[in-house]
């Protein structure tokens, strides 16, 4: 190896062929040292192994009972149920508000109105408040069309309603913002090709509101799947509510919660892989995206 | 219904208001079969907004349009113009075409479906047959072999000349041009103005907002100057541009060549 003057690595220290030992040279370009930045991953890094460490060597985490209990049937049953809930509740609460922002676009002012008060109504009080409220609908109307309410309307049917209803309200608004970003000139070139209102909704706006309405609706996604987790208050069966039958009685909490908490993390983890898909085909036609 | 039968546009005393402000303070034009009709005229001076009564994207506030011999928008009984059904208004536009300052192509279809879009679903041609007139109406405009891109992958002149095929898509008896190389690179009017007028010396009927006065001076069988919504003067191009009677098209006139 050639004999080296400076740290340098050789194809620089190689003198290149219009170097002089004067001002006439190209100097080169030495980036600032970054001493903070290594000093702070160091000390974050340690910190990390020292969390990591203590979680697997606390033994009251119980990761045998995580294991055991992990993929059994009543689990299982809990976690299909939190998955279907999560599923209808999504298509009903997103057919419901798109309703809701056709109606607040609408040129009427009574339906504009309706539409308003409805998201205001569900916007503005918890989902803990309503879910209770639906759970004794039962003493405001004993019976429904003549058939006890109590009947009619058990916890699970409470439950898609009560969710829906509150879901329907974030939709709206998601929605109408989704096709209020689409550009005017784009309705008025459909109406100067004469496509029919219907046509024109389906064909040129919602694909361009599809755009602004995934990224929000993929966040509601997520906040559904773990927000159903709040159905367990009115004893429907869900992941949370099965764990907690589980350690009502064994009273291993923690190696339970664990086991909810893997499975959500794991579901909703999914779901964020397939929002990145969705977006990128609604993008297409988009510079950059071909 | 009192349009006289030899002209295609006919527009009479019409008036349009937004909010407080005059846009349009008693516009009367005829336009005749085959004629290209251009409006020069500053910002402002409603000639855009009068484009866009044509096709009833705006509603006038007084006075009526005829396109071919039927009143666009309204029906009229006795003295009183009724206003007709959206799904009528519509049947009544697929025979007028419209070219946008900005396009407006669809971003999420390909130019071949942007051309279709509108004969397959106001028409109900069959998509195939559409699909073989559309491949025409592209190699027409020169852009035979962009079928299958998006929008967004063409030039601004070309994007141009796919919004005027996908007007032409519908064997419209009218054209409207408003502003159509305002949003152009200077170097991309040249390929669009072509395009223009190869169909106005094909026969199409239209009528073009534009600032291109060299263009008006060579396609043009009439010039209309307006100004603060009404029309201060209109001819040939030779008398308009060249020997102008109202000194406010002087002024103008003066300013932009």
């Amino acid at each position: 190896m050639p004999p080296q003057t400076d740290l340098l690595p050789p194809s620089s220290s190689a003198p290149p062929p219009v170097k002089h030992d004067g001002d006439s040279a190209v100097p080169r370009i030495v980036p600032v040292r970054r001493t903070g930045r290594w000093t702070a991953a160091v000390a974050v890094l340690v910190l990390l192994a020292l969390a990591l460490s203590s979680v697997i060597r606390n033994e009251a985490f119980e990761w045998d009972v995580v294991v055991s209990y992990f993929a059994t049937a009543s689990v299982l049953r809990g976690l299909w149920l939190t998955l279907w809930l999560t599923a209808v509740v999504m298509v009903l609460g997103f057919a419901l508000g798109a309703l809701l922002a056709v109606l607040r676009l609408s040129g009427n002012p009574v339906l504009q109105a309706v539409s308003w008060g409805y998201v205001w109504l569900f916007r503005s009080t918890p989902i803990l408040v309503q879910l209770l409220f639906w759970f004794n609908i039962g003493a405001l109307y004993p019976q429904i069309l003549g058939v006890s309410t109590v009947t009619l309307m058990g916890p699970v049917t409470i439950a898609v309603v009560g969710l829906t209803l509150h879901e329907a309200a974030y939709a709206a608004e998601v929605v109408r913002g989704g096709i209020l970003s689409v550009e005017r000139g784009q309705v008025e070139a459909a109406q100067s090709l004469g496509l029919g209102p219907w046509r024109r909704f389906r064909r040129i706006v919602l694909p361009q509101a599809m755009r602004s309405i995934v990224p929000p609706a993929g966040n509601m996604l997520i906040g559904t799947l773990k927000g159903t987790s709040i159905v367990s208050i009115i004893a429907v069966q869900d992941l949370l509510y099965s764990v907690q039958l589980v350690y009502h009685r064994t009273y291993q909490v923690i190696p339970l919660l664990l086991v909810a908490t893997l499975w959500y993390a794991g579901v909703t983890s999914l779901l964020s892989i397939g929002q990145r898909y969705v977006e990128r085909y609604y993008a297409r036609g988009t510079a950059g995206a071909r | 219904m009192s349009a006289p039968s030899d002209a295609m546009v006919e527009i009479r005393s019409v008036h349009k208001n937004f909010g407080s402000l005059e846009v349009l303070r008693g516009i009367d034009l005829s336009v005749r079969p085959g004629e290209v009709t251009v409006i020069l005229g500053p910002s402002g001076s409603g000639k855009s907004t009068l484009l866009r009564t044509i096709n009833h994207l705006e509603k006038v506030d007084q006075g009526w349009i005829s396109v071919d011999g039927t009143l666009v928008g309204y029906r009229r009984d006795g003295n009183k113009l009724y206003e007709l059904r959206e799904r009528e208004v519509l049947r009544q536009r697929t025979k007028i075409g419209f070219v946008f300052q900005n396009f407006n192509l669809f971003p999420h279809l390909t130019v071949v479906e942007n051309i279709i879009e509108a004969p397959v679903s106001a028409l109900r041609r069959p998509r195939k047959e559409a699909v073989e007139a559309a491949e025409k109406l592209l190699a027409r405009v020169g852009l035979a072999d962009k079928a299958t891109a998006y929008p967004a992958q063409l030039s601004g002149g070309q994007q141009q000349r796919v919004a005027i095929a996908r007007a032409l898509a519908l064997e419209p008896k009218l054209l409207l041009f408003d502003e159509p190389t305002s949003a152009l690179d200077p170097e991309l009017v040249g390929e669009v103005l072509d395009v223009i007028k190869d169909l106005a010396h094909g026969g199409t009927t239209m009528i073009v907002v534009t600032h291109e006065i060299g263009f008006a001076r060579e396609v043009a069988d009439t010039v209309v100057f307006m100004d603060e919504g009404r029309i201060v003067e209109q001819g040939p191009p030779a008398d308009v541009l060249d020997h102008p009677t109202q000194e406010r098209t002087r002024a103008f006139l003066s300013k932009v060549l």
